[in-house]
């Protein structure tokens, strides 16, 4: 099987169709959901809220907290048990590190910031669709930010490079296949999630940097849309 | 601060309301049943009952039946209060308030044979469909039971079986075959507050409960199954009002489906 065109039909430097709302969960201080094809995350924050026990503290600073799951009906294949495995903590980890240079926390000592994503439906590209959540539900809470997150993957499949991949193309069989999640703060172009599994080359790796950003500007422009939306309606 | 809350609570039921103006036996609205939200399941629905939100999927596993029920597949509910939907969810293992939850919806499809677990039977003795069933509130803004009961029927109704070839389950090929249900049992949670019954309390009601009552029945009216909670006795004319407005209510929540 050669690989010559996208299975859904999208050009090689395109997004998935891409859905964000802010506000969506009442109870949360802030929160997000945000769907880029069958990929659908959900994120809530609470805080800053008093952290225990006490030793986790910081008197120089709040801390961040972020927990990725996946809902147990969110896979296509069997399902997932619940109560978190290797992965969704390692996820969780790089979710937190990617969303963490765009926060202040020096205002909020011994305090902690939740961040908490679910995941109802997934279909590749889901550390990167909850970290786009995150990011616009810790705007929502009103947290002090530089910028916001932007993230997405990027990836080569045989010989073409391409933003977004699918299922079906970050498992395509017989070719090389790289898979890498990326997120940036978008005013700075700064990098704060880089991943890959796969194999690549240096050329094409700054290459599908570079494709990545043009698509993250776009998704930077939706979230932004997202946010502005939810206040416009409060000002009615 | 709950003394208070409590009093003005109880102030408004004797006046006839609540905070939020519903008459003491009157549902949030509005309240929505989506059906299959979740591509990746077997079976899926969400439910809104004023801001409060549910959601539940259902996967199919093929497993082998327990020993003394060899013709007879089976069901399993799990509930986890994930702490995205209410500021006093922890995270870790399901804790007493989300294994009470999983098993009074458990008890309503179970009881009610709603499901006919023969019918789940592959082949006897050696393989049998399992019908897994996970709660997920997305925002706990009181009265999970009767949402997460409301969203489990709505994502059975809308299961479909997935592919078997007699070795392996296919997800990815689902079949037209329905998951047939027999019953339609509803959950309705009674609450008692100082001498007055309410239906659907929000979160500043649920803090106030004295006793609850789930009552689980079906389309006739006959009960299949209860669970009573909260820290007070109920006497033997409470039971008699809570069952009527739990089926009275019950047969209106049953629209929705």
């Amino acid at each position: 099987m050669t690989y010559k065109q996208r299975i859904d039909g999208r050009g090689f430097d395109e997004a998935r169709p891409i859905e964000a709302k802010v506000g969506v969960i009442k109870r949360a201080d802030g929160s997000a959901m945000f769907k880029i094809g069958n990929t659908w995350a959900y994120a809530a924050v609470y805080g800053p809220r008093n952290l225990h026990p006490k030793f986790l503290q910081d008197p120089q600073k709040g801390i961040l907290r972020c927990n990725y799951n996946m809902m147990p009906f969110s896979s296509s294949g069997e399902r997932v048990r619940p109560g978190g495995s290797r992965r969704s903590k390692e996820i969780s980890l790089v979710t937190q590190k990617a969303l963490l240079p765009v926060l202040d926390l020096e205002e909020y000592p011994n305090s902690v910031v939740d961040v908490f994503i679910e995941l109802p439906q997934t279909e590749a590209g889901s550390r990167c669709a909850g970290i786009c959540a995150a990011s616009m539900a810790l705007a929502d809470a009103g947290l002090n930010m530089k910028d916001l997150i932007s993230a997405v993957s990027v990836g080569r499949v045989a010989d073409k490079l391409l933003v977004d991949l699918d299922y079906s193309e970050e498992s395509y069989p017989d070719v090389a296949v790289a898979d890498i999640p990326i997120a940036i703060m978008p005013n700075s172009g700064k990098i704060t999630l880089l991943q890959m599994d796969g194999e690549v080359k240096k050329e094409e790796l700054m290459k599908l940097l570079e494709m990545g950003k043009k698509v993250l500007m776009e998704i930077y422009e939706i979230q932004k849309k997202a946010l502005k939306e939810k206040y416009h309606e409060v000002e009615v | 601060m709950y003394r208070e809350l409590r009093s003005h609570i109880i102030n408004l039921l004797n006046a006839d309301t609540r905070l939020d103006g519903r008459k003491l036996t009157e549902y949030r609205k509005p309240i929505e049943v989506e059906h299959n939200v979740v591509k990746t399941a077997e079976g899926s629905a969400r439910v809104k009952i004023g801001e409060t939100e549910v959601m539940v999927g259902i996967k199919l596993e093929v497993g082998e039946p327990y020993p003394d029920t060899p013709d007879e597949g089976t069901i399993i509910v799990g509930a986890e209060l994930l702490p995205l939907s209410n500021p006093e969810f922890e995270l870790g293992p399901p804790g007493i308030q989300a294994i009470e939850l999983a098993r009074v919806v458990d008890r309503g499809i179970r009881e009610s044979k709603a499901l006919d677990f023969k019918k789940l039977c592959i082949e006897k003795g050696e393989k049998i469909w399992m019908v897994i069933i996970d709660i997920c509130p997305i925002n706990d803004a009181g009265n999970l039971f009767d949402a997460a009961s409301l969203a489990a029927l709505a994502a059975l109704k809308s299961t479909k079986y997935p592919s078997f070839d007699g070795e392996k389950v296919d997800y990815k090929q689902k079949t037209d075959k329905k998951l047939e249900l027999e019953k339609m049992p509803i959950a309705v949670t009674v609450i008692k507050i100082g001498d007055k019954f309410i239906v659907d309390p929000d979160t500043e009601e649920e803090m106030a409960i004295d006793a609850r009552l789930t009552v689980s029945s079906i389309e006739n009216g006959t009960l299949c199954a209860m669970q009573k909670g909260g820290d007070f006795p109920l006497t033997m004319q409470d039971i008699d009002k809570m069952l009527d407005i739990g089926i009275e209510k019950g047969k209106e929540l049953r629209k929705y489906l």
